[in-house]
């Protein structure tokens, strides 16, 4: 035992590895390979093939699993229809129970669910022990609530039918767990594939989910490489896809099921910052950095990559930072006094030497502690990169590794600057013993989560998900539910938002007594001719010409962005005057109710009492956006944590609002009213067959107070002046009323900023219902959901 | 400002002694710094955070975990500040002080030759003389509890008077109580006027200053009475008496210790750190040892920098030791008491 001597001099840490014989039995148990778990049995893969799973930490094989086929994944969506009638028509209670014994099975089997989740992915059982599987069990606890609470809480809604999802391996069970705890909380049925690197927690949770008593083909799962997600994405009995990975995928799913009519909501990449002020508690940030972008080696899609520290603290807190790695042990996932263990796949390592390589050489300086790290296994040590500039590789592109890249700022200004310049969204810390100064820039930063004092704190009941190309929908809390719910009776069964116009009938000479008028586009609050210096006819509804309106193009698109982009500070006022500008709307349409009514006829055509009726449902309409402009508020939540997370609704920005041609002067108030409302600016598109309700209604605006560039008004051919909006990367959103083809083809061109899209699929919608025609729905697509997480009570 | 990386430990002068020396060279102290002060920034819920996920992030077993509960020993201050200590109880206890495990459990360890004593005995003054008699031909120091310990709210000379007579008694280390008063009016210059005063008392004999975080009342104010304590030239930082209503706590003595680590890298001297109060189980002592290892380095996992102020831990490390030995759990009338 003089071992005991020794190590009383050098005080050195020893080994202290988790037992893993009861993971490794169930493995054997399995040799001969796993199946997928469709309707409730054990199927084998309809071709035969199988892949491996691997242990990244020393290249150990641990099983076969099965590759998902067409068919495999045909059957699967089959059972998952069939589950659903009994599942959705469950009473909540039911649907409670089931996960109820979830989240208690997941407890009784922590420590096998941790030791399985370690081998399979690398990451160290500290977290997976610690983290991951609380977590889980925490989801669905708290969908289980949901699920007895649903019926009455969200009466007007319904589950959205079969859900796809595909998940990544950075996390593999707690994804699992945010996609199918909410899913079949809401009462859907789901197809779950896991990732290729990391399927093997999902299959035992399949056990699980038998030994729950979740009713066979409730929940499916199907494992296999991308091709399998492919099969899912494809598959036209999908009514909703939720997706996790990153951002080049995700634009991949976009595109692949534009127009498809499926749900889709997308969790994928970020470049999160984490920014120091110089009255931060250092030593506490350096903890936090530890947490933001050592955790789960840096493989976190919310990370906090990018440090921005206050010039003055930068070279005090980098000193930290090195001392503080200096101490870190990198190893043995399974040894419990770990901080690092293995990246999830040897290709992961690669890529992240590769990205820190290139960096260097685009003039980055590395730095790495001298901690041993394995040689065997794809373990990388963690990384701090300086001497980085903003065009940087890594300070641009999501590593997916244990890397840090510093700049340093002057001002709160240039720190949100900084932060903000990046096509990602996700994530941001923000560290100060000034809760002004934090709080200011917590309201700068475009991100779906900020955390101040703290970073990477998770919780089932706080909204997660990102801005801009970090993707869209939330997951956790009430924000949660949206993506697994749909509302009952959106859209009209026939009918047709389009209307065309008749056959042209030569005017009579002198039709038109009076001086003429002449329809603009409405920019920036000024009233502009058309950059193409042409105009279109306009109909009425007997073929004769009405007028002419300006033929819109490209360029008045992009003057109308650029007006709305700069009129940013909208963004800022109050609710208070967002609501008095939207009654005095009212006020102003009301007094003018006879142009209206008087247009509405004699251009459609509609009866005295028609147009009248319309004309005040406009007013109401606008009546009903000036009440929500201050009353749309988000939650507080109460993680179990002294924390506070407080979620805001932050306008979406920059929207296009493309309108359809039934109900032309309501659908214009409707979709231009609660974008308003909620402070984002909008460039809208009229009815192509009925623009005159809207350049009428410019004169409204002016004598509203709205701001310049609040509203902009584009007439035009819809869908080619919908295609620019919808490619525009200055834009954040687009609705879109028209034909179905016009649907796929917006959804399609928003992938190149991942704008959030909201599209009719050609279906027409009661604009005069107060249920589909207005409230929550449109506010909650005029807005973006910020969780703020901060530390509070004793 | 030269910042000073703990892993390059380099000392600030030529006359500083090499890391490997485990006599530290003093720290002097320096002219009271206002700038540093208002400058500290803590954290609390960072610092919970940190604790709390430490026990988690290391942890020793079986022949670490030995080795580790004898180094605990070494750096604890055996303690009994009782009203009715008598020279017969202290005599006892500096026996235990001397032999502070069963000699068949060191030789079954294998650490027989390494002489292991506990890091000193702390007692009030005037069991100071019967102490030192106690442990004369040993290196254990005798530490007395000083300056109108526990509250310190004896008149200024009486404080200083005692602090005197307690070294000219033989102690070699004073643990002296600060005037909470002076921290929580934020009067800094006076608290680092008393201190003064108590480390010229001291002479040769070192300074350990109790700060009482149980009554300090926020994290911030820890740190900044840490660190203006250790500008006065405190060659020790103590986080309690052991009789407030909370002692030592993780939390506290994280704040403490990151006090200290900030003096090293801004001033090159080390000054140590003492958690004293409700370490009653071998496994707090462990985790003690990972904080300071991963805090402060290696160097504070010794006894010239690292103290527990205890009297009820050993009992405890005792019987994990013998557990380790034997495999089976232990009981406390095994073991000798002290």
């Amino acid at each position: 035992m003089n071992r005991v001597a020794e190590i009383f001099e050098t005080m050195e840490y020893g080994p202290a590895p988790e037992a893993s014989d009861k993971v490794r039995a169930w493995l054997k148990s399995h040799a001969a390979g796993f199946g997928h778990y469709i309707g409730g049995e054990w199927v084998k893969p309809s071709d035969g093939q199988y892949m491996e799973a691997c242990n990244p930490a020393n290249d150990e094989m641990l099983g076969t699993f099965a590759v998902g086929s067409k068919a495999d994944v045909d059957r699967a969506v089959a059972a998952a229809e069939a589950a659903l009638p009994g599942w959705a028509g469950a009473s909540g209670h039911e649907r409670a129970k089931v996960l109820y014994a979830i989240a208690r099975l997941v407890q009784k089997t922590s420590r096998f669910l941790a030791v399985l989740e370690s081998l399979d992915n690398g990451k160290p059982i500290r977290e997976t022990r610690d983290i991951d599987v609380p977590l889980v069990a925490r989801h669905f606890y708290y969908h289980a609530g949901w699920a007895q609470l649903l019926a009455r809480e969200e009466p007007d809604r319904e589950p959205v039918g079969v859900v796809g999802q595909v998940i990544p391996w950075n996390f593999p069970l707690l994804m699992l767990a945010w996609k199918i705890a909410p899913a079949l909380a809401c009462g859907n049925t789901v197809v779950l594939k896991p990732a290729e690197h990391t399927s093997l927690t999902a299959l035992y949770f399949a056990e699980l989910c038998h030994e729950a008593g979740v009713p066979p083909g409730v929940v499916n799962i199907v494992t296999g490489p991308g091709s399998t997600g492919q099969h899912i994405v494809d598959h036209p009995g999908i009514a909703k896809l939720a997706f996790t990975g990153s951002t080049g995928v995700g634009r991949m799913i976009r595109a692949a099921t534009a127009g498809s009519g499926k749900k889709l909501s997308l969790e994928l990449g970020g470049k999160s910052p984490f920014i120091v002020l110089e009255d931060a508690d250092l030593d506490g940030a350096v903890e936090g950095l530890v947490d933001a972008i050592w955790f789960n080696q840096g493989e976190v899609c919310c990370a906090g990559s990018r440090l921005l520290v206050e010039e003055g603290a930068a070279e005090r807190l980098i000193a930290k930072i090195k001392t503080r790695l200096s101490h870190f042990r990198i190893g043995d996932p399974l040894d419990k006094a770990i901080d690092m263990g293995s990246l999830a796949a040897p290709i992961q390592k690669t890529r992240v030497s590769g990205l820190v390589e290139q960096a260097v050489k685009e003039g980055a300086t590395l730095w790495q502690p001298q901690v041993s790290c394995p040689t065997i296994g794809a373990f990388y040590p963690p990384s701090l990169l300086t001497d980085v500039g903003s065009s940087n590789i890594a300070w641009r592109e999501e590593i997916f590794g244990p890397v840090l890249s510093v700049m340093t700022f002057r001002t709160l200004t240039e720190a949100a600057q900084l932060a903000n310049n990046s096509r990602y969204g996700l994530a941001a810390a923000i560290w100060s013993d000034n809760i002004n100064r934090a709080l200011e820039l917590a309201g700068e930063i475009k991100a779906g989560v900020v955390w101040v004092n703290t970073a990477n704190q998770f919780d089932a009941a706080c909204p997660f998900g990102g801005y801009r190309e970090s993707g869209f929908g939330r997951e956790g809390g009430r924000e949660g539910l949206e993506e697994y719910l749909k509302p009952k009776n959106e859209w009209l069964d026939k009918g047709s938002p389009l209307i065309a116009a008749p056959a042209r009938v030569a005017d009579k000479a002198g039709a038109h007594p009076g001086v003429d008028r002449t329809p603009k586009n409405y920019i920036g609050g000024k009233q502009t001719r058309p950059d193409g210096a042409n105009t279109l006819e306009i109909l009425d509804y007997q073929g004769r010409l009405a007028a002419r309106v300006g033929e819109g193009n490209r360029k008045d698109i992009r003057d109308a962005v650029e007006a709305a982009f700069n009129a940013a500070s909208w963004e800022r006022s109050a609710a208070h005057l967002r609501a008095q500008i939207l009654f005095y709307i009212g006020e102003n349409l009301d007094t003018r109710a006879d142009e209206f009514e008087h247009r509405l006829a004699t251009l459609t055509g509609a009866s005295a009492k028609d147009a009248k009726r319309e004309v005040q449902a406009s007013v109401e309409r606008l009546f009903a956006y000036a009440g929500w402009a201050d009353k749309y508020e988000a939650n507080v939540h109460a993680p179990p944590s002294r924390q506070l997370a407080v979620s805001v609704h932050e306008p979406l920005g920059v929207v296009g609002l493309v309108c359809p041609d039934n109900a032309p002067l309501l659908s214009f108030v409707s979709m231009f009213a609660p974008a308003l409302a909620m402070g984002c600016r909008s460039v809208v598109i009229p009815s192509e067959r009925y623009p005159l309700l809207a350049t009428d209604f410019y004169q409204v605006l002016e004598t509203s107070d709205v701001p310049g560039g609040v509203v902009n008004i584009v007439t035009g051919e819809r869908d080619l002046l919908a295609k620019t909006l919808a490619e525009h990367d200055n834009v954040d959103g687009v609705w879109y009323h028209g034909s179905a083809e016009g649907s796929a083809m917006v959804e399609k061109a928003s992938t190149g900023n991942l704008k959030r899209t909201w599209v009719n699929n050609g279906k027409a919608r009661d604009w005069y219902s107060t249920s589909a025609g207005e409230g929550r729905q449109f506010l909650h697509n005029a807005t973006q959901v910020k969780t703020i997480w901060v530390p509070y009570g004793g | 400002m030269k910042i000073v990386s703990l892993d390059d430990r380099q000392p600030k002068s030529p006359a500083a002694p090499a890391a490997s020396d485990h006599h530290v060279e003093r720290n002097p102290g320096m002219a009271l710094d206002m700038g540093w002060i208002d400058a500290i920034h803590v954290n609390r819920s960072a610092v919970e955070r940190r604790t709390d996920s430490l026990g988690g992030r290391r942890t020793v077993k079986k022949e670490w975990q030995a080795a580790w509960l004898l180094r605990a020993i070494t750096c604890m201050d055996l303690t009994s500040l009782l009203g009715d200590d008598t020279p017969g109880r202290i005599q006892r206890l500096c026996a235990k002080a001397k032999a502070p495990v069963r000699q068949d459990l060191l030789e079954a360890l294998g650490v027989a030759h390494l002489n292991i004593t506990t890091g000193a005995v702390c007692v009030y003054h005037e069991m100071v003389p019967t102490a030192v008699r106690a442990l004369e031909g040993t290196n254990i120091p005798v530490a007395a509890v000083s300056t109108g310990f526990p509250a310190g709210l004896s008149p200024l000379k009486y404080r200083i008077a005692e602090i005197e007579e307690s070294v000219a008694a033989g102690a070699k280390e004073i643990d002296i109580v600060i005037s909470r008063r002076h921290v929580l009016t934020s009067n800094w210059q006076a608290l680092y006027d008393e201190v003064k005063q108590f480390r010229e008392a001291c002479g040769e004999a070192h300074v350990k200053s109790i700060i009482a975080t149980g009554e300090l009342g926020s994290a911030e104010k820890i740190a900044k009475a840490s660190m203006v304590c250790m500008m006065a030239g405190s060659d020790f930082i103590k986080t309690s008496t052991g009789t407030e209503a909370v002692n030592a706590t993780m939390p506290v003595s994280l704040i403490m210790v990151r006090q200290a680590r900030d003096y090293f890298e801004r001033t090159g001297w080390k000054v140590g750190f003492k958690p004293a109060g409700g370490i009653t189980q071998a496994k707090q002592a462990l985790a003690y040892l990972a904080m300071m290892k991963e805090e402060m380095g290696d160097e504070w996992t010794r006894p010239h920098l690292f103290r527990f102020g205890a009297s009820r831990l050993l009992g405890d490390i005792e019987r994990q030791l013998e557990h380790f030995v034997t495999g089976r759990y232990s009981a406390a009338n095994r073991h000798p008491i002290g």
